[in-house]
């Protein structure tokens, strides 16, 4: 009995709260993500600099409340700047889109025109997040580390393996499941998110039926802006800022939006679980686990890994590729690119 | 009379002034990148033995030597061979004290030094590639090479009593160099290496790699990484997870500020970085101290050393031209001659005009040894109370 607990203590802890994390962050990438791509028709490459954008002003704000000696307890100070985040974010998207997105719209640009277009955003907004704060790694986390870490857990559960919970783990999966809830519930209950959903489904018809576009639009940056600051920070505060980062999650977050179904919100949530999982579970030796679970003289000698942790970023790569191969619109029904 | 006085006083000074030269030495290292944070002492000493030369004024017929700093990153080649390349052709250097990494290393080594008949003397590269790479003679080191480092890192471990250890390398040649000369000198000795994996630098997030380290498990976790890089993550994400306690770092992880930010987290880890306690490591902490850098830094006393040793070895050739001196850097490192420390460059010179020879020791207790590199000094390191101090040296 107390070999199963083992067991499921150490999968936990290198597995389930780890993945769930990751898959809450990723989620949130890719509702932007899907957002952009069902109401204004076209992958933004620019979000994951965005996201850098979001984190970078929140960090700012965070050291401004810290130098005041303005904190939260036991909470990280950088949830007061994180609303101070997504208004930059707001004001700088609705910029970018008065001066460049605009035009190709009015001129009825084709998707792959915008996307082009948005590298080229991509590449000015990394070169800004890198002049304001610099390329290095930013630590701006503070507060309480853990909610229990791996210490207290043995000594509390009298368990060989320890289990940790970190406080941004918990911010980060709870803020998360609050924006998704707050979010569905604006697209689905309120005048201005059906007048989005119907936007995102016939543009023609909703325009006939009176619905104004530009405030569509803005709204949908507005939102987007919400998402990318605050997936942004929380990774940050998670894991490590570095602007190039961000870069680097650009695949997974697309991965997931797309294994999802492009334009499908709820799809965005689920692929986004479904790569990091995939990602975990396929790189995770699982010697340990089985060590518990199996009789004495069966115990694995070898590390039972499918794949070395060298290739993460294969894991989403292959998923995406079979998507597309076998269901190109996505594990739920969004729009075939 | 006069006519022929005032001609040969007049060919004198021509002469004078023609041997008399401004000599430039490259100082190529990696001023960004993963070891950013130790380079600065490292180009400081390195600039500290040229002042001390220029002072003397004993070089070459009273020549003066310069310093050209110039940029490795420490991990992109194109942009460290470029550096070299035009250090050489358009700044016209005559000898380079780095690089720094091991990659980089080789492949300014490789790609232009060969091409350009270049001596160059790294401070730091300690790949065990290294020893065998083509160099035409041009190549040395003031580093040990990390076949070396694996020995001694071996040693520190067993004495420790640790017998069981996973291994963690930043993929480049230094970490894969480091890691695969560590588990053949432990499991020699009789230890266990449970798992050797690779992490790549400038992630965000390391908890699959600490997943798999700690299912393959082991008393420490040895970093064979950069410290204001990946190394510092996979300790953070191990510390975290509760998946290791104590570590082990070899010399890329050693004084960097990304350790530094552990404080207390890693005590009873253990570590080693080249260094030595001879008199002339003292004598040129307080040089350094002086002059307003830590010269207690990693690589420092390395980096003084190989500046000296290519200037030296220009004295004992009479030229400053790469082909001619590359073939007295040997001679002016070992015995037998006159024993020189640091702040004595001066002497060192005058010895060298004279006839005298020198077997410079240096703030690294210099002894190049097979093709050209030091035997190696280690300072032991523990971490006790959120601190490095030195335990011993080996």
């Amino acid at each position: 009995m107390l070999d199963i607990l083992n067991s499921i203590v150490v999968l936990s802890n290198y597995v389930l709260i780890p993945a769930i994390t990751y898959g809450s962050q990723l989620a949130l990438g890719a509702l932007g993500v899907t957002l952009i791509y069902g109401i204004l028709r076209f992958s933004n490459f620019a979000h994951g600099d965005t996201m850098a954008f979001g984190a970078m002003v929140t960090i700012l704000f965070t050291w401004l409340f810290q130098s005041w000696g303005i904190t939260l307890g036991p909470l990280p100070t950088a949830l007061l700047g994180i609303p101070f985040g997504i208004l930059a974010t707001a004001a700088l998207l609705l910029l970018i889109d008065k001066f460049v997105y605009q035009f190709y719209r009015r001129q009825k640009a084709a998707p792959v025109i915008l996307v082009i277009v948005s590298m080229g955003v991509m590449f000015v907004l990394n070169g800004l997040v890198r002049i304001i704060i610099g390329p290095n790694e930013q630590r701006f986390s503070d507060g309480e580390r853990f909610i229990i870490s791996a210490k207290e857990f043995k000594l509390l559960t009298g368990l060989k393996e320890g289990l940790a919970f970190k406080t941004t783990q918990g911010i980060t999966i709870i803020t998360a499941i609050i924006l998704v809830v707050a979010l569905f519930w604006f697209l689905n209950r309120t005048r201005t998110g059906k007048s989005m959903r119907a936007f995102s489904d016939n543009e023609d018809l909703a325009l006939l039926s009176g619905i104004n576009p530009d405030k569509v639009v803005m709204v949908t940056w507005i939102i987007v802006a919400a998402l990318a600051a605050t997936a942004g920070a929380l990774y940050g505060l998670d894991k490590s800022f570095k602007p190039f980062i961000f870069l680097q999650l650009l695949l997974p977050i697309f991965a997931a939006a797309i294994v999802g179904g492009l334009g499908n919100p709820i799809g965005a949530i689920a692929g986004g679980f479904v790569i990091a999982f995939s990602e975990v579970v396929i790189t995770y030796p699982l010697k340990k686990v089985l060590k518990y679970l199996m009789p004495e003289n069966l115990e694995p000698t070898g590390l039972v890994q499918l794949l070395s942790t060298d290739y993460k970023f294969a894991v989403s790569f292959t998923i995406l590729l079979i998507v597309l191969l076998f269901r190109p619109t996505g594990l739920f029904k969004g729009k075939s690119i | 009379m006069r006519k022929l006085l005032l001609a040969t006083t007049a060919v004198a000074l021509t002469a004078g002034f023609a041997s008399a030269e401004d000599i430039k030495i490259g100082v190529i290292l990696g001023f960004t990148g993963p070891i950013e944070s130790i380079t600065p002492d490292m180009a400081d000493g390195a600039e500290l033995a040229m002042a001390e030369v220029n002072k003397s004024g004993a070089l070459l017929g009273g020549s003066t030597v310069t310093s050209v700093r110039g940029d490795s990153t420490c991990i992109d080649s194109g942009a460290a061979t470029a550096v070299a390349e035009r250090q050489i052709t358009s700044d016209g250097i005559k000898g380079i004290m780095g690089a720094d990494c091991s990659g980089v290393t080789g492949a300014i080594l490789s790609n232009v030094a060969l091409a350009n008949g270049m001596v160059m003397i790294s401070p730091s590269a300690t790949s065990p590639g290294l020893s065998t790479a083509e160099d035409n003679g041009l190549f040395f080191r003031t580093a040990p090479s990390d076949a070396r480092q694996g020995v001694v890192m071996t040693e520190v471990l067993m004495e420790d009593g640790i017998k069981e250890v996973a291994v963690t390398y930043t993929n480049n040649d230094y970490g894969k160099g480091l890691a695969d000369a560590f588990q053949a000198a432990f499991e020699a000795a009789g230890g266990t290496v449970t798992i050797t994996a690779a992490h790549e630098d400038g992630k965000g997030d390391y908890s699959a790699e600490v997943g798999a380290l700690a299912a393959a498990g082991g008393d420490r976790l040895v970093v064979a990484g950069y410290g204001d890089q990946g190394g510092s993550g996979i300790v953070r994400a191990a510390l975290d997870t509760g998946a290791f306690d104590t570590f082990h770092f070899p010399d890329g992880m050693i004084g960097t500020d990304g350790l530094a930010s552990f404080g207390s987290e890693i005590d009873g880890s253990t570590g080693q970085a080249p260094g030595s306690n001879s008199a002339g490591a003292a004598a040129y902490a307080a040089m350094a101290a002086d002059a307003g850098f830590n010269g207690g830094n990693s690589f420092s006393g390395e980096s003084y050393d190989a500046a000296a040793l290519i200037i030296l070895a220009m004295q004992a050739a009479g030229s400053s031209d790469p082909a001619v001196y590359k073939n007295h850097v040997m001679d002016v490192a070992n015995a037998p001659g006159l024993n020189i420390q640091p702040g004595q460059l001066g002497l060192a010179l005058q010895a060298l005009a004279a006839g005298i020879d020198i077997n410079y020791d240096g703030a690294s207790a210099v002894e190049l040894i097979g093709p050209g590199e030091a035997a190696g000094n280690y300072r032991q390191i523990s971490f006790t109370g959120g601190k490095d101090t030195t335990v011993q040296y080996r």
